[in-house]
């Protein structure tokens, strides 16, 4: 299981990474939301992978660390608020300068500097 | 009653005058800058009772709901968190009071979201987690987001883009660090953090040192260190005036976290992880100053310039911290508060020359030459800002240069004065530029309001008054590096058990 969980954390924070250097805003906004999944899983995995203990303590036995749960949680509500503010950002950029390139520049220029 | 919850007023007084003010249907312009200005100067009441608290040498903390650390969030008020906040109410005094003549006008919601960055701030300032400084800092980046696109316009949406997407992403690293400490040292609290890493087992040291680098980079990017540093130039500029002066302390967050982080839980009890990130502070600070000189000469815009300055101030810090002995957290201390005051001021003072030069605005080529009353505040400025003698400038670089020992003297003496050099041409330049080549002109209609004067005028008169306190401030700033120097301090003023808990 660690193994699964490791490759998938990898392999979705690596996709972030490459979505967040692309040029336009769109792939970067998908970006933002991969990399934060990525950490939510990884803030998860912090407290231990445990398998069959109880979320919440009842009586004796293993139990699952709730202090990651607790981050994941927060986590998840900071990265959902600045996500929608990025898309919101993304928009009104595209809407001001007339296109989605970060640099906001015209796709002439892009022509130009090949 | 009320001075038992001293502590977590500079968090809850602009929380709740922020949803006061962001209650729009309440209250014209006038009652709100009237509560905004009112609430900024009770926080400079409350921080100057927080310094008083602060200074009696005892560390002190305020446990939320009464859960005792290391379980509950805790904020914890020392020397250093309280010149810190502080400095802050003082900056956004003279923010709120330049904002009042006309700049809070030109969009929506400026008070609101000012209030809402001040609590952020003050928040990642006094908290004592460190997962309750990543909240805070989510809180004041979202609110420096939308106060930098106050106002509209395509620079701004532009500079904004990149600043909100490379903050996203720093925060991803922040989480990243934090799972991994938490990870290896099961726990959150940063005294708590301290005392496990000292007893750390060395298996789990990689672990913990590849968090802390990662937490490193995402003080560093706050902070804007060398490699970090590409989105601050342009986002200054480009943010409305009394924005970029409160982002002035912005900058020294990341300073400050990198302070309390690492000297504290990497401090003299660490063993073999003890000062991990003092290479890397101390080479790229130079880096980012030696940079900055050169980013200072090469601004063809006052604000870019400013922009620059900040940097500069940025990288004098950070050597500063790379030293890492008391004497030189003192100095830097000491030259924190006058730049962050004094850069906040430049800002403010290069829109009032930018207005009253009409379309030239702020770029420094010819146009009309703006009064008397800017330049002599423009030369009381730069030259408190260039660092030279008789303002707070100099004071500060001479501490950091007699704080340097051996080698680092090598190293250091010459890259502050070189660019030290370099910010006084730069800004002798401009000034020769914007005011002696300008052409006189009769209309003079660029009236200036008077909140706008007063707001400049409180932050620079900072500089002098800190000549004149010069005595008591170094003193505390000792005073709060020697405390920063002794984590067990902290650590046992924090994990001790109260015994007479009520």
């Amino acid at each position: 299981m660690e193994m699964l969980y490791a490759i998938t954390t990898g392999v979705l924070s690596a996709s972030g990474l490459y979505l967040m250097l692309r040029g336009r805003t769109f792939p970067v906004v998908v970006g933002l939301t991969l990399l934060s999944y990525a950490v939510n899983l990884f803030l998860f995995s912090m407290g231990g992978l445990t398998s069959n203990a109880a979320a919440i303590i009842d009586g004796p036995g293993s139990y699952g660390d709730p202090l990651p749960q607790a981050l994941v949680l927060t986590a998840i509500v900071i990265g959902f608020a600045m996500t929608a503010f990025a898309v919101i950002l993304a928009m009104r950029a595209r809407g001001d300068m007339g296109n989605d390139h970060v640099d906001g520049r015209k796709a002439e220029e892009r022509e130009d500097r090949r | 009653m009320l001075m038992s919850h001293l502590i977590v007023l500079p968090i809850v007084l602009p929380l709740a005058t922020a949803v006061v003010l962001l209650l729009s249907r309440l209250g014209g312009a006038r009652f709100k800058r009237a509560l905004s200005l009112v609430a900024t100067l009770a926080l400079l009441l409350i921080s100057f009772l927080l310094l008083r608290e602060a200074d009696s040498g005892t560390v002190q903390y305020y446990a939320l709901g009464d859960w005792q650390p290391p379980f509950g969030i805790v904020m914890v008020l020392d020397r250093l968190s309280a010149l810190m906040v502080l400095v802050t109410a003082l900056l956004a005094v003279g923010c709120v009071v330049f904002a009042c003549g006309g700049d809070d006008e030109k969009g929506s919601n400026f008070h609101g979201l000012f209030h809402l960055q001040l609590m952020g701030i003050n928040g990642a300032f006094l908290t004592g987690d460190l997962f309750n400084l990543f909240v805070f800092f989510e809180v004041l980046l979202l609110a420096s987001y939308a106060l930098l696109l106050h106002g509209g316009g395509k620079s701004r949406i532009q500079s904004a883009v990149h600043y909100a997407v490379l903050n996203l992403a720093g925060s991803a690293l922040f989480l990243f660090a934090v799972g991994m400490l938490y990870g290896a040292t099961g726990t959150l609290n940063m005294a708590d953090m301290a005392a496990a890493v000292s007893q750390l087992d060395p298996e789990r040291s990689g672990l913990v040192v590849a968090g802390a680098l990662l937490l490193l980079v995402v003080f560093g990017l706050k902070a804007a260190i060398l490699p970090l540093y590409f989105w601050l130039p342009r986002a200054y500029a480009a943010a409305p005036p009394p924005v970029a002066a409160l982002f002035a302390v912005m900058t020294k967050i990341g300073v400050y976290a990198i302070l309390r982080v690492y000297l504290l839980i990497f401090g003299e009890d660490a063993g073999p992880l003890e000062a991990l990130e003092q290479p890397w502070v101390w080479w790229l600070g130079l880096a980012t100053l030696a940079i900055a000189g050169i980013g200072v000469l090469a601004s063809r815009d006052l604000r870019m310039l400013v922009a620059y300055l900040v940097l500069v101030s940025v990288g004098t810090l950070l050597a500063g911290v790379g030293m890492r002995s008391p004497a030189a957290v003192s100095a830097l201390l000491f030259y924190l508060v006058h730049t962050t005051l004094v850069t906040g001021g430049l800002f403010l003072l290069a829109e009032m020359i930018g207005l009253q030069r009409g379309k030239a605005g702020t770029r420094l080529v010819k146009g009309r030459a703006p009064g008397m009353g800017t330049a002599l505040l423009f030369l009381i400025g730069a030259i408190t800002v260039a660092g030279l003698p008789p303002l707070s400038g100099a004071i500060g670089k001479v501490l950091l240069l007699a704080a340097a020992e051996g080698a680092q003297r090598l190293w250091l003496w010459p890259l502050l004065l070189a660019t030290g050099l370099c910010a006084l041409i730069a800004l002798a330049r401009a000034g020769s530029t914007l005011f002696w080549r300008g052409q006189e002109s009769d209309d003079n209609d660029s009236r200036q309001s008077c909140w706008q004067w007063a707001g400049v005028c409180w932050l620079l008169a900072a500089s002098p008054l800190m000549v004149v306190l010069a005595g008591p401030l170094t003193q505390y700033t000792d005073a709060a590096a020697v405390q920063l120097s002794e984590p067990s301090v902290m650590i046992e003023a924090l994990l001790t058990p109260k015994e007479d808990a009520s």
